[in-house]
């Protein structure tokens, strides 16, 4: 596909994923001393894979990933390593991890969109 | 715009682990109170704390923090024979509160904790909230 037809490809999606992922990330830590909460998390590949379709081969040297599609349900409650007397499944080593994990996959993702809307202004301006 | 919700969810959790921290000095500041009766004795204070979903859909969650109450502790009050004090009863014994300074300690540690960990949330949101608004810019 042209970058002028869809200047910011994939990256659009994943931003706005990346975002939700902060909320539900946000909420787990706020979550960190209240009893019986359990910790949930966005399943990136499927939800990434259910919005934007399977990727797709063009060529036929290509491999296939296999995109089945995931299954629907996106956010997941997540498997504590030990879990705790109160019901409480935070752990906040994992989700401060994760938490970064995901704030610098954010601002990889600003990057490759400042770079596509640089590549169109170029493209737009032919200097 | 999700971000914002992020800071009002750790916004909650701030606001909820700072009830919590004053609880804990209400308890220490009474950890001397003594009283003539069992009743009257100071009793720590504990707050309960509730998930509040804001949202849960299909691909979106938000869950924040609030303060539901405050408990007594049932921990029972230790009497001492201390006849000289004004507040002791007619056969001379007075009770003590049934704070554990440890107990409160440790509480105060994980609340500061708890707090710091929220506050770094929100520098880190503050910051990926800055880079979207320089889309483009740079």
């Amino acid at each position: 596909m042209s970058i002028l037809q869809n200047p910011f490809g994939v990256h659009a999606q994943a931003f706005q994923l990346r975002e939700q992922r902060t909320t539900i990330l946000a909420s787990n830590i706020a979550n960190v001393d209240t009893p019986h909460y359990k910790a949930r998390d966005m399943d990136f590949k499927s939800v990434m894979r259910a919005t934007s379709g399977p990727m797709r081969t063009n060529h036929r040297q290509h491999f296939s990933v296999g995109g089945t599609g995931g299954d629907q349900a996106t956010i997941k409650y997540r498997l504590p390593h030990s879990a705790a007397l109160d019901g409480n499944t935070v752990e906040v080593g994992t989700e401060n991890a994760l938490f970064t994990d995901n704030a610098m996959r954010y601002q990889a993702t600003s990057t490759f969109l400042n770079s596509r809307i640089r590549g169109v202004m170029t493209a737009l301006r032919g200097e | 715009m999700t971000m914002l919700s992020a800071m009002k969810i750790s916004s909650s959790a701030m606001t909820a682990q700072m009830v919590r921290m004053n609880t804990t000095a209400s308890n220490l500041a009474n950890l001397d109170v003594k009283g003539s009766t069992e009743e009257e004795a100071y009793k720590a204070k504990k707050p309960i704390f509730s998930t509040i979903i804001e949202k849960f859909t299909e691909n979106d969650y938000q869950a924040g923090v609030r303060v539901t109450g405050i408990q007594q502790t049932t921990r029972p009050n230790i009497r001492l024979y201390e006849p000289q004090s004004p507040v002791a009863n007619e056969e001379g014994y007075v009770f003590q509160s049934n704070v554990n300074s440890i107990e409160e300690m440790v509480e105060m540690t994980n609340a500061t904790r708890s707090y710091q960990t929220n506050v770094e949330v929100m520098n880190a949101t503050k910051k990926m909230m800055m880079a979207t608004l320089q889309l483009g810019k740079g």
